[in-house]
């Protein structure tokens, strides 16, 4: 699909590490090229030409990212700095005044750092208590599993709709119904899912929703924070000063402005909204199916070729999205990568931020491969290829 | 020494590394070491007696190089006295940084001569070194 779109592919280079970022398109480039060489100006104020155009394209990616993720509008719309940014504006800006000392919120081993740390701070602040849902056999979520850790005392689930290790994708249409229900509020880090399939905020009842522009084939910096509107009215900003505030006086009054432009303090990454844009356009015209149909199929078919290789080991052959952990038996993670760097082929070796799933898998560090659009079977077969020759490993990374 | 050599004693370091376990002792001094840059992570413990270094042990998760490095580490470093060893050190550090270095002093540890031409392999090589300055130096301290 389209590798002649990504400059970074005109070189030999198999690009496997997806999940960490992902390649630029040119159009993307391109579109920041142009603000920065035709018309940069800051936003929110609109008296010359060029500022009109940046003003345009600006708020115009708001109803972009509406229709991507399907919210209510695009005043649901938060443009922050990444997911990161965006879990810890939940945290810090809602829950803080949200939660007390005997509320229990639920999370699972398998989180990234940013939806587990904020959680952790905040709770030496307030007390309340984090749960870990136990994870079945295959390190996956289930809903049953899920429902038995609900108490009356619940008062969040906040998990990635898929994992960035095991990669496996949670049945947020059934876990959104039962937060519904039980007055739960659903907070979803979607950095995995955004990018690669049809994530829909309304229909999964997600309350927040988060996710970076640099892991959907935009640039890095900007990230975006979906809420419910009036879950957004509620919510403070975690960062104060121009552009989100309608008046302050030397009395120390002020009012802030209304949600989303409460929550964006400060000239915010301009270029890198915009190529946001692009890169939702570019993601839309392929269509999110068809993306999410490609890469499940191309790790089936990594599966089986590497299934045939007798010393590798795979830990997530089941989980349906393009992510694959394995090892090579007696090889340390990071050798293998350092080993298939030397065929141009990248991927991470590591914990990969879920630093606490180490204790189910038994074994912290691994091998990831994470598809995407722009990779093929002939990508694939060049890391069998390599893989197979595994003997060789040593005499390359020595 | 020819490079087959170099990766052979490297291998059988990695594999078979000397004094891998840590142990229960409370006249060990211990230290963790890691890379910001990679997953490396290892844990070493050290006795000193008068000057001496009498025991060095490691554990952890670390790639071919940081392990056999730290393996060989510990053969050189037992046995003797700390000046002696942070000189030691201070010279398998300078040839990782290619800067001047006394090839004598380096024993084994020569093996990793040609490391420094791969740069995004030498903060696995001095993975142990600072771990074992940093004991050297508490025991000094509170000699
Ligand atoms: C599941 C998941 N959540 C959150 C993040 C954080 O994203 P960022 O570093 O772009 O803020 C990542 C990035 O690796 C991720 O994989």
């Amino acid at each position: 699909m389209k590798k002649e779109d990504f400059p970074m592919l005109d070189s030999e280079i198999i690009y496997f590490d997806n999940g960490a970022t992902t390649l630029k398109p040119r159009c993307v480039v391109d579109k920041m090229n142009d603000y920065y060489t035709k018309y940069t100006s800051n936003i929110h104020r609109g008296d010359y030409e060029a500022a009109v155009i940046t003003n345009n394209l600006y708020d115009g990616v708001r109803d972009l990212v509406s229709d991507f993720i399907n919210c209510n509008s695009s005043k649901e719309v938060v443009f922050t700095s990444g997911a990161t940014n965006s879990l810890n504006l939940v945290v810090f800006g809602f829950m803080r005044k949200y939660l007390k000392s005997s509320d229990e919120v639920l999370l699972t081993k398998a989180e990234h750092a940013s939806n587990v740390l904020p959680w952790i701070k905040l709770s030496e602040e307030i007390g309340f208590k984090i749960k870990y849902i136990p994870l079945n056999e295959d390190y996956e979520l289930t809903v049953d599993n899920l429902k038995k850790m609900i108490t009356p005392n619940t008062k969040v689930v906040s998990i990635a709709h898929i994992t960035n290790v095991i990669g496996d994708v949670r049945d947020v249409d059934s876990i959104g119904k039962i937060c519904h229900e039980d007055n739960i509020l659903f907070c979803v880090d979607g950095a995995q899912s955004v990018p690669h399939m049809k994530v829909d905020f309304k229909k999964s009842n997600m309350d927040f929703l988060c996710f970076s522009g640099h892991k959907m084939l935009g640039p890095t910096g900007v990230g975006v924070l979906v809420g419910k509107y009036d879950l957004l009215e509620e919510m403070d900003p975690i960062c104060y000063g121009g552009g989100m505030n309608q008046f302050f006086e030397y009395d120390n009054s002020y009012e802030l402005k209304k949600p989303p432009i409460k929550f964006e303090a400060g000239t915010p990454p301009i270029a890198e909204v915009i190529g946001l844009g692009e890169a939702i356009k570019y993601l839309m015209n392929i269509g999110m199916d068809k993306i999410y149909e490609h890469e499940c199929s191309l790790k089936k078919y990594m599966i089986d070729k590497l299934s045939k290789i007798p010393n590798i080991i795979m830990y997530n052959k089941n989980s349906n999205s393009g992510i694959l952990a394995f090892n090579v038996s007696g090889v340390f993670a990071q050798d293998t990568s350092v080993y298939l760097n030397h065929y141009h082929i990248y991927v991470r070796a590591g914990n990969h931020c879920a630093k606490m799933l180490k204790d189910d898998l038994k074994i912290k560090n691994t091998v990831r491969v994470s598809l995407y659009l722009y990779n093929t079977k002939e990508d694939v077969d060049r890391l069998v290829d390599v893989l197979s020759d595994s003997e060789n490993i040593f005499k390359v990374v020595i | 020494m020819d490079n087959n050599l170099k990766r052979e004693i490297i291998l059988d370091n990695y594999q078979d590394p000397m004094n891998r376990g840590l142990v229960e002792d409370g006249s060990y001094l211990k230290e963790n070491t890691n890379n910001e840059s990679c997953i490396d992570n290892i844990d070493m413990m050290m006795k000193i007696e008068d000057n001496i270094i009498k025991d060095i042990v490691f554990d952890g998760e670390a790639c071919a190089i940081s392990t056999s490095a730290t393996s060989i580490m510990i053969r050189s470093l037992i046995g003797k006295g700390v000046d002696e060893a942070l000189k030691i050190i201070k010279n398998f550090q300078n040839m990782i940084e290619e800067k001047d270095y006394d090839k004598d002093l380096l024993g084994e540890l020569i093996v990793y001569e040609d490391i420094a031409k791969q740069p995004n392999r030498k903060t696995c090589a001095l993975l142990p070194s600072n771990a074992v300055i940093n004991m050297i130096s508490k025991y000094l301290e509170n000699k």
